[in-house]
């Protein structure tokens, strides 16, 4: 399993758009509305851009690209039989959804700390601790789009899991977080339907976190999807596993 | 001991029955074409002897060892070069083959060294840190094979290793699989009928999913009253045949 795991992280770090989107595009996301933030009148009274409630928001924006990462390699990997190939080896079902999951969580984890360690240059008030917790914090939130991942590459080609996870998936995380602008522009009603979807509570409780505090029901509605999600990812790779 | 043995082996699909309760063997060492027209049910056969897909009625036991109760006592002992490339683009040759010698066991020192040999074996030393992805479809196609024989199975299954490939470089895989023949058990899906002639001790021919008949090339052409192999490969596939 170890040395599918390996080929699975060697396979997406070399990949110069898996790079881009991971890691220098949120950054830039970042660094953009930090200087719009500059040009803001503290009179407006905005904080929303504020470097301690934006970094946990794009931090979590950033974790939607792992969902397309898993996703495009599971997804090629079937299109391409190198599956098929490794079907027929020694592997059990348990090592593929591990070789694919395990190098997933670090590198989603390695990304969170790239967004925050950028938002601590640019002068984000943080303490260690807070940065250590906001990081445990979004544990669950990679593990959902990881999730989401593996259940998009069981089911879709690699076009489907680019159009569903690079562009739906991407732009959902980014509207219904909280994180661009206030959920309260959506109404009374559109915000609490929001708030039964994972993105929004995931940034909140980042946000929690980072400023010293804890969310809980708000990552227990995160931690309850991961696991939904992952159930169903489970469900669907055994599937496609067995059609061969 | 048969290395394959194959008893009423079927697979349905949506209620069409892709393999239809066939039953052959395979001698230790044999190279045995598989042909058939597109949905005959090569490739199916070849899955289900793989342990990639499992058999709706049937059994079939490779080196004694049965792909419906004893899987993975069935895996150790085989390979496959599945009909697309199957490569890992971005990862080296080398990495390639070290990855799947490791899958199958091999340490790091021991997983190194079968590399190094393959890549000599099938003289890759000049691709040997290129990515695949880069490579051409002939040296795709190399590495393929090159990566179901570095674990040197008992029994390897090519399906349809040369699609694809032009002419020399297809000659230049057909060396390299005629030199297989007795170190293993070789199953060979193939379009090319003077392929299937040219490297195979016995061919079995497929026609909607039933063994439409098995035997020498020479055999089947005296068995068809057929001048060449293609006439005979013809009447079998269209007519069904019988064994």
């Amino acid at each position: 399993m170890r040395y599918f795991a390996v080929r699975n992280l060697k396979e997406m770090l070399r990949d110069r758009l898996t790079l881009f989107f991971g890691l220098v595009f949120p950054l830039i996301i970042l660094v953009l509305l930090y200087i719009l933030n500059l040009n803001i009148p503290t009179a407006a009274g905005m904080t929303l851009f504020e470097l301690e409630n934006l970094a946990p928001g794009i931090a979590v924006f950033g974790l939607s690209f792992i969902a397309l990462f898993g996703g495009m390699l599971i997804a090629r990997d079937r299109s391409e039989a190198f599956l098929t190939r490794l079907y027929s080896s020694p592997l059990r079902p348990s090592d593929f959804l591990a070789a694919y999951t395990l190098p997933l969580l670090p590198l989603a984890l390695g990304q969170s700390l790239v967004c925050l360690a950028a938002a601590l240059v640019l002068g984000m008030d943080a303490s260690a601790s807070g940065i250590i917790m906001c990081l445990a914090s979004l544990l669950p939130s990679a593990v959902l789009f990881v999730g989401i991942g593996l259940l998009c590459g069981s089911c879709m080609t690699d076009k489907q899991v680019g159009g569903i996870c690079g562009a739906l998936l991407t732009n959902l995380s980014a509207w219904l977080s909280g994180t661009w602008f206030s959920l309260d522009l959506f109404g009374k009603t559109a915000k609490r339907i929001i708030y039964y979807l994972p993105f929004a509570n995931a940034v909140d409780a980042a946000r929690s976190a980072l400023n010293g505090g804890s969310d809980w029901k708000k990552l227990l509605i995160v931690a309850i999807y991961a696991a939904s999600v992952f159930v169903l990812a489970v469900f669907a790779f055994s599937r496609q596993m067995k059609k061969g | 001991m048969n290395a394959i043995e194959i008893k009423d082996l079927t697979k349905i699909f949506d209620g069409r029955r892709a393999v239809d309760g066939l039953s052959l063997s395979i001698a230790e060492g044999e190279l045995l074409a598989l042909l058939g027209v597109n949905g005959a049910g090569k490739s199916t056969t070849i899955k289900m002897l793989s342990g990639v897909l499992r058999p709706d009625g049937g059994d079939a036991y490779i080196m004694g060892a049965s792909v419906v109760s004893e899987l993975q006592k069935v895996k150790p002992h085989i390979n496959v070069s599945p009909q697309e490339t199957a490569v890992a683009p971005n990862l080296s040759v080398f990495e390639n083959l070290r990855l799947i010698s490791g899958i199958y066991g091999a340490d790091r020192d021991a997983s190194s060294a079968a590399t190094d040999g393959m890549i000599s074996e099938l003289g890759m030393e000049s691709v040997a840190r290129q990515r695949a992805g880069t490579l051409s479809g002939g040296w795709q196609r190399r590495l393929s094979i090159a990566m179901a024989l570095i674990t040197k199975p008992q029994v390897l299954f090519l399906d349809e290793p040369t699609l694809g490939l032009d002419v020399l470089a297809r000659r230049e895989l057909w060396n390299e699989i005629e030199k297989l023949k007795g170190k293993m058990t070789v199953v060979l899906t193939t379009h090319y009928l003077e392929e299937a002639e040219a490297l195979s001790d016995r061919v079995a021919v497929m026609s909607a999913g039933r063994l439409a008949a098995v035997g020498t090339a020479d055999a089947l052409k005296k068995q068809t009253g057929k001048a060449n192999f293609e006439d005979a490969f013809i009447q079998l596939a269209e007519g069904g045949g019988t064994i």
